[in-house]
């Protein structure tokens, strides 16, 4: 079977990813991997004899290194092997994208055009003439839509055809002073016979492009003696010719003329249609807008942490009665004492705790596909890049900042978009800031135990912007401090707004929350073992024989039920975690928590999840015998002051996410000094808010 | 002048870029040089940033960053 490497290439927002669903969905197997747009993706399919294996790059405008993405997505192009680039253009904006299309034919690599969007663009009143244009630059370009799913068979169909037949010449001038310049440098390549693995056409645009890597690969052979006085001489005419010097903008000013070209004979609006386009600037009249702009998106986030608790809280009580009914079924038909206590109360009680909090966390990753998906995010980015920019941080930062209320692991991977390695730094170091959808379960239970129903939704949302301000705080302070430096410039795209489709919206929540779930299966099920083992070990027969003695003499059954939770309280204070817990419990002493809230915050720095189901285990081994209070909230509510617990939620807002994002952390960080630095800091944070936090509320109470 | 002086929804075309390096690249790959009809569409409340059309594109930038872009009336 033959495989065909396509290089999936467009420049961002024109449905990419849509398209890339849309081929590989009808296709069967996806290769789909968890993570972010900036990191290449890749899937696998079968087409016909055909294994096609298509690397998704991010989206680029040019084929620039000014960001990491674009750089990503140029050296991928430019060095690594492939078959076929596959661009994908938006057929609603034509001229800009063509600009992308144009550097890619320069390659002079087979290629094929998607004009996708086509719908869209026939509402409009734009005919293309995909035929003629197919034509005038050599190759083949099919009409697709993405969204109705038309065209993918014909797009396969064409890549398949450019596959198996010898490349064609590519169709793209520039204008005559330059072709005659790059002609110059090419004929010297072929009369030195200069041996490459890329086309001269390309190393000749390279040159005079001043692109640095072709640059530094010429420049160490031997012909660079000669070849430098026929580049320099090729670039100076064209300078003298335009009578500007920055090749940059002449190769982009002479590209655009030729798109132009194109567009004037491909491309004709029938009516002028500008519906589409006034709707985007009437909702913008609104979101945008001077004043209400900023109150606006501060409503919206409000809802959306109102109906995280509000909807989300109905499916709850099904799922706990769940897994107390899993728990009763299972633990009767476990005869071994031991063994049942390590699945009921260890593994059910531990995962029940996670996955009761699927509804909230689906709600919060729905909002925040929204927020991505219609074109809002950007106008955010817009409206706060001011504000944002008074605390050191570079509007752009929003991006994975919001990220990194779903998860920090992509937010710290998103935060490549920031080219400037300082602004990169200081947004990697505030994401933790941002609570994830991991400490969600911390704060719902917390404030199911300390808030009325009536008022839940609003101390949720002050948690999450509490922790927003705190983190342009600490930006603040760490730009007038460790990150000293010139501001990158804050030039971004407002693209269309669009309705987000359904089924990729469906398609992104289903992977988050299966990964949650996963987790909650795997890892946060061994986690709840250990800390059941952790907590039951080592067995103290001294102190069972004297507690059942007591509790045989006792009187009253009242009495009996008092002893016996004395005595799960004394096994659990003498168990491996139990000394953990006492052996750390004094630095927690000032905060008012006991030890169990110790420990739990410790292995919280394995995963936030691990905070609710060692706080279930710890809490229903200690009370048991009490069937009032049978449920976690009640038993937090029953054994922990509301000032600790506001120093205990507090610590959970500001200190490291989890393991997982820490490792991520380092590794986008670029050195493991950053990772002790993020811990250093973020826990004397944590521990100096959590301390006046606790102070403040003992005060009210 | 430059684009932030030019009146709000008026069509200015591109005189020159005042800025080299990042910025200028950043700057053309959007489409905005030399030529280019621009015109500015939006601030925010400060004037700190600001919404300007290239072509069909929205694009936000800086107050810094706008006032490199020097333009002509139509």
């Amino acid at each position: 079977m033959k495989t065909i490497r396509i290089a999936l290439v467009g420049q961002p927002n024109v449905g990419k990813s849509m398209l890339t669903n849309s081929i590989t969905n009808s296709k069967l197997h996806v290769g789909n991997f968890a993570g972010c747009t900036v990191e290449k993706k890749q899937s696998i399919f079968r087409y016909k004899e055909y294994k096609i294996n298509m690397v998704d790059l991010p989206g680029t405008y040019m084929l620039a290194d000014y960001s990491v993405e674009e750089k990503v997505t140029s050296d991928f192009l430019k060095n690594e092997s492939y078959d076929i680039i596959l661009n994908i253009v938006d057929s609603t904006n034509l001229e800009r994208n063509l600009q992308l299309t144009s550097e890619l034919l320069n390659l002079d690599k087979k290629m094929v055009i998607a004009l996708n969007m086509i719908d869209e663009a026939q509402k409009e009143g734009l005919e293309i003439d995909d035929t003629l244009m197919s034509t005038l630059l050599n190759v083949d370009v099919v009409k697709v839509s993405a969204l109705t799913k038309t065209g993918i068979e014909n797009l396969l169909e064409s890549v398949v055809h450019t596959y198996d037949n010898p490349k064609k010449e590519t169709k793209f001038f520039f204008g005559e002073v330059v072709e005659e310049g790059l002609r110059n440098i090419i004929s010297h390549l072929e009369k030195h016979e200069f041996s490459r693995d890329v086309s001269y056409r390309q190393i000749a645009t390279g040159l005079i492009k001043n692109d640095k890597h072709t640059y530094h690969q010429m420049q160490h052979n031997p012909i660079w003696m000669t070849l430098q006085q026929v580049v320099q001489d090729a670039v100076e005419t064209i300078q003298k010719f335009h009578s500007d010097d920055s090749m940059l903008d002449i190769l982009a000013e002479e590209s655009m003329a030729f798109n132009h070209g194109v567009m004037e004979e491909t491309v004709s609006n029938i009516h002028k249609d500008k519906t589409k386009e006034t709707l985007t600037s009437k909702i913008d009249q609104l979101l945008i807008h001077k004043v209400f702009g900023l109150p606006i998106f501060l409503f919206l986030m409000w809802g959306l942490f109102q109906l995280t608790f509000e909807v989300g809280s109905i499916p709850m009580d099904w799922i706990d009665t769940f897994f107390g009914w899993l728990g009763d079924t299972v633990g009767a038909t476990i005869p071994n004492e031991q063994f049942r206590s390590l699945i009921v109360d260890g593994l059910i009680a531990g995962v029940g705790a996670v996955v009761l909090f699927v509804p909230n966390i689906v709600i919060l990753f729905v909002g925040i596909a929204l927020l991505e998906g219609t074109g809002y995010m950007s106008r955010v980015a817009y409206l706060l890049d001011g504000f944002f920019h008074k605390f050191g941080l570079h509007g752009q930062s929003f991006i994975p900042l919001v990220t990194g209320f779903g998860c920090s692991i992509p937010a710290y991977m998103s935060a490549r978009i920031l080219k400037n390695d300082k602004d990169r730094l200081l947004t990697l170091f505030i994401i933790g800031f941002m609570s994830c959808g991991a400490r969600l379960p911390v704060y719902v239970l917390f404030i199911g135990a300390f808030f009325s129903t009536a008022n839940a939704g609003n101390a949720l949302f002050a948690i999450y912007m509490g922790g927003a301000f705190l983190g342009l705080l600490a930006a603040k302070f760490l730009k007038m401090t460790a990150f000293k430096g010139v501001d990158e410039p804050f030039v971004m795209e407002m693209p269309k707004y669009r309705m987000p489709s359904f089924k990729l919206v469906w398609q992104t929540v289903k992977l988050k929350t299966m990964m949650y779930l996963k987790k909650a299966g795997t890892f946060i099920a061994a986690a709840s073992m250990l800390v059941w083992f952790a907590s039951n070990y080592p067995h103290n027969e001294v102190l069972t024989q004297s507690y059942d003695v007591k509790i045989e003499k006792a009187a009253t059954q009242e009495a009996k039920n008092t002893l016996e939770n004395e005595k799960n309280e004394a096994l659990l204070s003498q168990s491996y975690l139990g000394s953990i817990g006492h052996f750390i419990a004094p630095v927690f002493e000032p905060l008012g928590m006991d030890w169990k809230m110790a420990v739990a915050l410790q292995t919280g720095l394995a995963a936030k999840e691990v905070v609710v189901s060692t706080l279930g285990v710890l809490y229903s081994l200690g009370g048991d015998v009490d069937e009032e209070s049978n449920s976690l909230i009640q038993r937090l509510h029953d054994n922990i002051s509301f000032a600790s617990a506001v120093a205990f939620i507090i610590i959970i807002m500001i200190y490291l996410p989890c393991l997982a994002a820490t490792i991520v952390f380092t590794r986008e960080a670029g050195h493991i000094k950053y990772a002790v630095y993020l811990f250093i800091f973020t826990s004397v944070i944590a521990y100096t808010m959590a301390y006046i936090g606790y102070h403040i509320a003992l005060s009210f109470t | 002048m430059s684009i932030i002086d030019a009146d709000i929804n008026q069509e200015y075309i591109v005189k020159r870029l005042h800025t080299q390096g990042a910025l200028r690249q950043r700057l053309v790959s959007f489409g905005i040089l030399k030529g280019a009809k621009v015109k500015y569409l939006n601030h925010t409340a400060l004037k700190g940033t600001w919404e300007i059309r290239v072509g069909k594109m929205h694009i936000a930038l800086r107050k810094e960053e706008a006032e490199k872009i020097e333009v002509l009336p139509v």
